[in-house]
């Protein structure tokens, strides 16, 4: 095996997702010799690139797997909306430019795209899906990378990037229980967000997020932001906040990923622990609510909401990956849930009378809205009265934090000096710096593949 | 068409897989598996045959999915759907009890394939013909046909009634000719096996795709069918014209026989290789030793073929006739209970899938 501390590395990588290898991959074609640092074990490899679907693409016309076009003015609208203008404008047009170069790239290192999954038919034209998921196309870049000759290692915890004036001098590393000291020319950082540390979330968030489950990766640990802060680093984002979206109370702390995900709010009514409602279930169409209800549930005491439905509306949405609690009577269906059984019976039967008719419309704005209620519901409200009853508990899943580096066009990390020499970072590390708030669909991915290729690109340059 | 059959164990685990794959759908690009599971929100015995029988173990979604051990949901798709798929077989095999023995045991299959080498030099040492040319000089025709016509109108009666048990698990109706033109092309271009992408399955070379198998395959199929079109055309040429083997290198029997039994030679070397690199976890793991027994004899049926072609007028053919005949011999009677049985539901799967599809 190669002397990891003998070796004069052109290029390191810290992170082994989706930014770190589209990083490590444009270096290593510029014929350098380049040090992969993935602290996960190589079946966890790939962060929370291995749970992603798709990637948000421009496109002039039909690109491979996607249809008609969807231009640069659109696609900044949508992503002004979302973020409500926390954004840098020129960074995103250029973010949003180069995404149409990249499918082509992705499909010539090993990544395949199929059309739009089943029951996502609205981001056909968006979104690229990648055939298998993140997975695949993460295991496609690590071959990719293993054929370019990139050294990888694995359960390498990078600790500490060691900076001297403006220049990255070393990156110390935790390999097999021993504290190794790399030297390159260059540094990309790609290590992702914080949001598998618990600890910095309970800090930025409160006492709370000790609640939260962490739908992807735990081994996103903010060491390297949180080290890169010490070292007076420039920042973006806002650092108390995160993405968080309402998923199945069940599921694993971490890593639970895209199954986890619950559609079947807008059909149902939801409580808290103590058996009330707390906010509009029909406020909007899912895809557009989905995001807030992490928050709404994070707000409730002890973190938990309970989805409740009848038998009509159990078709009506994405199948769960865990069974529903099912119950004859509603009374019985608080028992087994965990519900205060008084309280829980009194909210459906008020919220039963206050249902109006109309005509109901699964997938639209059908605006069939309780009378009198607080809060209301206003749209899609049918009265729960059809046993059997299913009920889904609810917790915050948290996708991504914002806090991140500042990063210039050419991906370079700077400080209130100046930008560092030879240090750049992409992918969640930095995201911030377009993404100031809410989210995009497949942005995520977007970010990661155009500054991973721009970091590696201009690492190698550096280089020589 | 969910029905209310009990679960087995393995139906159990696929069925906990497959509810979690369809919350997923990640992989719904790869195979005919996943739109057919897309369709339901809940899976039966007989859904899950149907899924097991569509999926040919490439492992695509094996490699690409989140949630393979360590991880807590466990997913290993492609091994439960082989354990639920052999295990259909061993319920659907009339009489049931030679396909839990050939399903699983190499040993079981040499057994039958010495058995039937045994029979065949037997019935070369006792009952030679006083007259004939070529191996007829070595066991006449009329023995031949006593001992062939059985051993392939019994497998064939038993497949049928396999197939009948099938089709009435997983809830088939009447086929129309447009589904088995469907599912026709799907095997001719083995459409499944190429992954999605066209780079082929993820087999001997771990989560790096290969063309490997899908052509080793292939070469097994169309070597099988030249050799089994040989055999029907020699036995046309005899029975409607009179002709009577040996043939010339020219003839039908020979012009497809012997591109057909090097293709079948080679393509079970290849499988058999394939096999030997791939990891067992992800296919019934339990019928390692008879699905490999299988290929084996399946190869070997070919190449004693090409030999016993190869020794024509020399001492060496009766032996060598009793050899390939005997292998054919246990061929053909293990069929319902081998892993060759797989082809007929696999082609029964697709049919049932056609009829999912409204086609
Ligand atoms: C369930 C889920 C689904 C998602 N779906 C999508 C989607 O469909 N489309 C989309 O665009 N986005 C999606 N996202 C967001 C997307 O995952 C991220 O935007 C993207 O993966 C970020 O890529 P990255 O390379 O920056 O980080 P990651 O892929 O998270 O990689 C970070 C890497 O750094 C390593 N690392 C961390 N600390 C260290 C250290 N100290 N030393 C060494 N290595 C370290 C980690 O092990 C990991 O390999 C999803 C997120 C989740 C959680
Ligand atoms: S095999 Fe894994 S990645 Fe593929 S659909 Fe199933 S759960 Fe999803
Ligand atoms: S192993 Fe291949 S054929 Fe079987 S379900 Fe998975 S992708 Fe489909």
């Amino acid at each position: 095996m190669t002397d990891i501390e003998a070796t004069d590395w052109g290029v390191i990588v810290v992170g082994g997702g989706n930014a770190a290898l589209c990083a490590a991959i444009e270096s290593a074609e510029a014929g350098h010799k380049v040090l992969l640092l993935e602290c996960a074990p190589e079946p966890y490899r790939g962060g929370n690139s291995r749970h992603t679907r798709n990637f948000r693409c421009m496109h002039s016309g039909p690109l491979s797997v996607l249809t008609d076009s969807y231009g640069e003015d659109e696609y900044l609208d949508d992503l002004m909306r979302v973020t409500k203008g926390k954004t840098d404008e020129s960074l995103a047009r250029m973010t949003i430019r180069s995404s149409e170069s990249c499918l082509p790239w992705m499909e010539r290192h090993g990544v395949a795209f199929q059309p739009s999954l089943s029951g996502t038919l609205s981001l056909s034209r968006t979104n690229a899906f990648f055939l298998g998921g993140g997975k695949a196309l993460v295991n496609a870049y690590y071959n990719c990378a293993s054929d370019l000759g990139v050294t990888v290692l694995y359960e390498a915890e990078v600790e500490h990037i060691g900076i001297d004036g403006d220049t990255c001098t070393h990156v110390e590393v935790t390999h097999g229980g021993k504290r190794l000291t790399a030297k390159g020319k260059s540094i990309v950082l790609a290590s992702g967000g914080f949001q598998g540390n618990i600890d910095w979330l309970a800090r930025a968030w409160g006492p709370s997020a000790r609640n939260f489950l962490i739908r992807g990766t735990p081994y996103n640990r903010g060491k390297i932001l949180a080290d890169m802060l010490e070292q007076g680093a420039d920042t973006v984002g806002d650092p108390t906040q995160c993405h968080a979206v309402a998923i199945d109370g069940r599921a694993p702390k971490f890593d639970g990923g895209i199954v986890t995900r619950l559609d079947c709010v807008p059909f149902s009514v939801v409580v808290n622990r103590d058996g009330e409602r707390f906010y509009d279930e029909g406020e909007d169409v899912w895809p557009k609510r989905y995001a807030i209800w992490g928050r709404l549930v994070a707000a409730q005491p002890d973190q938990v909401g309970y989805s409740i439905i009848d038998s009509k509306s159990l078709e009506l949405f994405m199948p769960s990956v865990f069974p529903p609690v099912k119950a004859d009577t509603i009374e019985e269906l608080a028992e087994k849930m965990g519900l205060p059984v008084a309280p829980t019976v009194t909210t459906i039967r008020d919220f039963n009378a206050a249902c109006r008719p109309g005509a109901f419309h699964p997938t639209e704005l059908d605006g069939l809205a309780t009378e009198g209620l607080e809060p209301p519901k206003t749209n899609w409200a049918r009265p729960i009265e059809d046993p059997p009853f299913y009920g889904y508990s609810l917790r915050p899943g948290v996708t991504f934090t914002y806090l991140g580096l500042k990063v210039d066009k050419g991906a370079k990390v700077h400080t209130a000096e100046g930008p560092l020499s030879n240090v750049w970072a992409a992918g969640e590390i930095m995201a911030g710096s377009i993404l100031g708030q809410g989210y995009l669909a497949g942005f995520g991915m977007t970010i990661g593949t155009v500054f991973g290729r721009i970091a590696g690109q201009e690492a190698a340059a550096h280089a020589g | 068409m969910l029905d209310k059959t009990p679960l087995s164990p393995t139906q159990e685990e696929a069925a906990r897989q497959i509810e979690i794959c369809n919350a997923c759908r990640y992989c719904e690009g790869y195979c005919a598996v996943f739109p057919a599971m897309f369709k339901e929100r809940a899976f039966g015995a007989g859904d899950i045959t149907q899924l097991a029988n569509l999926c040919h173990n490439c492992r695509g979604c094996y490699y690409a999915c989140q949630y393979t051990e360590p991880h807590e949901f466990a997913l290993n798709l492609p091994g439960i759907l082989a354990e639920a798929r052999t295990e259909s077989w061993e319920r659907f095999a009339w009489p049931p009890a030679p396909a839990k023995l050939f399903q699983r045991h190499g040993v079981a299959l040499a057994a039958a394939f010495v058995l039937g080498i045994a029979a065949l030099f037997w019935a070369v040492a006792t009952l030679t013909p006083a007259s004939g040319a070529g191996f007829y000089a070595a066991l006449s025709h009329g023995i031949m046909v006593a001992i062939f016509l059985p051993a392939f109108a019994f497998p064939a009666l038993a497949l049928a009634m396999g197939l009948r048990a099938y089709w009435r698990e997983t809830g088939g109706g009447r086929i129309t000719l447009a589904q088995l033109k469907d599912a026709s092309l799907s095997v001719a271009r083995m459409r499944n096996l190429d992954g999605g992408h066209g780079k082929g399955c993820n087999f001997e070379k771990g989560n790096r795709f290969s063309q490997a198998r899908r052509h080793a395959h292939q070469a097994v199929l169309w070597g099988f069918l030249l050799c089994f079109a040989a055999t029907c055309s020699g036995t046309v040429m005899h029975y409607l014209f009179g002709l009577e083997a040996p043939y010339a290198i020219y003839s039908l029997p020979k012009l497809l026989g012997i591109p057909g039994g090097l293709l079948l030679t080679l393509g079970c070397i290849g499988l058999a290789v394939l096999k030997t690199k791939a990891d067992p976890e992800l296919g019934t793991h339990t019928a390692w030793g008879g699905e490999m027994a299988f290929v084996l004899l399946l190869g070997l049926t070919g190449f004693s073929g090409l030999v016993l072609y190869a020794a024509t007028g020399t001492g060496a053919v009766p032996a060598l006739l009793a050899l390939h005949l005997g292998a054919v011999l246990a061929f053909f009677l293990t069929t319902p209970y081998s892993k060759m049985a797989h082809g007929f539901y696999r082609m029964a799967a697709l049919v049932r899938d056609a009829q999912g599809k409204g086609i």
